[in-house]
């Protein structure tokens, strides 16, 4: 039975009606419409002080293969710059790394394809079903983090994910960015530069890409750039046979 | 045959506990020092998160619970000949299972945030699941031990020990179970995991015991009678075989995927691991234990069981190294049907040494059992009391 909550028709004009409002367009008079010129291009709205992130929101990424240069690493840098992941050690295989760039070459004929992988912000994480403290976690808007005052470092969560997308703190650090806390012994991964997407910003990777590569936007939008391009072109979900819903989409692959 | 003096053997038994003492300590500042210096200074990386720790840790976790299947089959399944050694397989399962608990704890990133995860439950996390079913298996085993050891709980043994069977079980279930929920990796990810698991434990426990239950026979100039050195090897000699079959299965159904085909090749052919597990596992630690326990010439010989007891624990050592090092080297397969590379380790396969202060840790570990263990047969009555004629008349019986 058809509840008025879960009615579907209900539904389907509560979507509507979220999508038109969320393309920006006011209706004045039949055939006359006020467009906030503008709006549309704001990737963002800034979370106010005090209120908790919004279910209602699904942050993610689309990241356009085709458009990613080849050698380029600019989304890492500005990724590392921002959120203070600077160390060294001498062993390269315990620096951390929070974005990395993967070289595809096609085994059928040999196509190359250069792409920036990180964490996929999974609506069903294996990194937040492991964690034995709850340290992993997903926001209500889908951003995948993990708290550094309770994660003990076991790194299971490590071994849970499929993308390889965490990093482990090997080394005392210095010079932390006061807005992105990290510490020796935890485990940590692309935060979908959280504290700029709270102040209505995008994401460092996505500010800094050259080419464009890279959208940012809320996945639940209709009106989105991203939801409008995922809904147009064919994307891909990386290891979509583990059906783990990411929040960032590739195309080109 | 050797007989040890009493004077000297009271000398020896400070050595033995004073050494044991030393290498947990040296065990438990090589963890200070990790500590303090951060995970750099082991071998372990962004690949191989787990390394030499977890290999003894979970090695003396899983024979910490099979030990104890020695007091499951005189309590819970009533063999006269088990009986008498329940206390002393309660003693080695406390004591394994604290010296992999200290190793495991104090390989964690933040060993200090030990409250943390005692108050902090994630209910899904096989992990967090741990911090109920260790500290429920010391008590269940304590009470157990109560039980058997005092005579006035006699009566409530049989209970205590049918709870302790159902809680390790359920312990080394979880225990295979770390790597049976994980989807990323082709190595786990298998539901025979929990189930091999537990033969696993029976196989490595029942070794450990056989190895102990000698020694305190010599120390106390003793010799094994050897209707019980038969029947004790020959339950070996199935475990033994079961987690060959287990290990046979795992690899064979695995390889059958084509998706997993490279892996399989990886960890059995073309490796450093590949050694390791024909040599290492299959052959020192499988096959040339069981033809020790059954050809003619050894098979009643208390010296080659326990070469063979202590080849098993070898093996599982191997076992160990194989399934969990070998399965975080090979790369994970993120974009099937392309090659890849990347300043990530992507594509490429990993290798592991283990660095000093890890080795030195793990065998803190070890240390920490073979002290508790050396304490608590020296200070308790742990030694088991057969009753010979009892056992002759019941083995037509319960054999």
């Amino acid at each position: 039975m058809n509840t008025p909550d879960n009615n579907p028709r209900r539904k389907f004009i509560a979507a509507a009606g979220a999508g038109v409002a969320g393309l920006g367009f006011t209706v004045i008079a039949p055939g006359l419409h006020l467009m906030a010129v503008g709006e549309a291009s704001a990737a963002t709205e800034a979370r106010k002080a005090g209120t908790a992130a919004s279910p209602a929101v699904r942050w993610g990424l689309l990241i356009d293969a085709n458009k990613c240069a080849p050698g380029c690493t600019k989304c890492i840098d500005a990724c590392h710059t921002e959120n203070g992941v600077s160390e060294k050690l001498p062993d390269a295989r315990q620096n951390a790394q929070w974005i990395r760039k993967i070289e595809l070459v096609d085994r059928r004929d040999g196509r190359k394809t250069e792409l920036p992988m990180m964490c996929q912000h999974c609506a069903e994480p294996p990194c937040v079903d492991v964690c034995p403290t709850g340290a992993s976690m997903k926001r209500a808007d889908g951003i995948v983090l993990v708290d550094r005052h309770t994660c003990i470092g076991c790194r299971y969560c490590m071994m849970a994910c499929p993308y390889k997308a965490r990093s482990f703190v090997h080394a005392p650090l210095t010079e932390q960015n006061p807005e992105v806390p990290r510490g020796q012994g935890c485990v940590e991964s692309c935060t979908l530069c959280v504290h700029r997407v709270d102040k209505g910003q995008t994401p460092a990777c996505v500010e800094s890409c050259p080419t464009g590569a890279m959208t940012f936007g809320d996945l639940n939008d209709p009106a989105s750039d991203i939801a409008k391009r995922i809904a147009s072109v064919p994307t891909t979900q990386v290891r979509s046979d583990l059906r783990l819903n990411q929040g960032v989409r590739y195309q080109g692959i | 045959m050797f007989t040890l003096n009493p004077r000297h053997e009271e000398g020896l038994f400070y050595v033995l506990a004073g050494i044991g003492g030393l290498v947990s300590a040296i065990g438990f500042a090589a963890a200070l020092y990790m500590e303090h210096s951060g995970h750099v200074v082991t071998g372990m990386n962004n690949q191989i998160v787990w390394g030499l720790p977890h290999v003894i840790a979970i090695f003396l976790i899983v024979a910490a619970s099979g030990v104890l299947n020695v007091a499951s089959m005189g309590s819970v399944f009533g063999r006269v000949l088990y009986k008498p050694r329940a206390p002393l397989s309660g003693l080695l399962a406390i004591a394994m299972l604290s010296g992999g608990l200290f190793v495991i704890m104090l390989d964690l990133g933040r060993a200090d945030r030990l409250i943390v995860a005692a108050t902090h439950f994630n209910p899904t996390s096989v992990f967090g699941w741990n911090v109920i079913l260790y500290p429920v298996f010391y008590a269940l085993v304590g009470v157990y031990l109560w039980t058997m050891m005092e005579r006035r709980m006699n009566p409530y043994s049989k209970a205590a020990g049918l709870a302790t069977f159902v809680w390790r079980v359920v312990l080394t279930s979880g225990t295979g179970s770390i790597f049976a929920f994980l989807v990323a990796r082709q190595a786990y990810g298998s539901a025979l995991l929990a189930p091999m698991f537990i033969i696993m434990s029976f196989s490595w426990g029942l070794a450990v015991f056989l190895v102990v239950q000698t020694t305190m026979y010599a120390w106390n100039n003793m010799s094994l009678p050897p209707l019980i050195l038969k029947r004790m090897k020959n339950l070996l000699a199935t475990f033994v075989a079961a987690v060959l079959y287990f290990t046979f299965m795992l690899h064979l159904v695995n390889a059958y995927f084509a998706k997993n085909i490279a892996f399989e090749y990886f960890i059995l052919f073309d490796s450093e691991f590949a050694s390791q597990f024909w040599i290492g596992q299959v052959l020192l630690g499988s096959l040339l234990p069981l033809v020790l326990l059954f050809s003619p010439g050894t098979r009643d010989k208390v010296l080659w069981v326990n070469v063979a007891a202590l080849l098993v624990i070898l093996g599982a050592y191997f076992q160990l190294y194989v399934f969990i090092i070998g399965g975080q080297a090979f790369p994970l397969d993120i974009f099937p049907g392309y090659d890849v590379k990347s300043s990530f380790m992507d594509g490429a396969v990993d290798h592991y040494s283990a660095s000093l202060p890890e080795v030195l840790l793990a065998v803190g570990g070890l240390a920490i059992a073979f002290t508790m263990t050396t304490i608590g047969v020296r200070i308790l009555h742990f030694l088991p009391q057969d009753d010979l004629a009892e056992l002759e008349a019941a083995s037509g019986i319960t054999d």
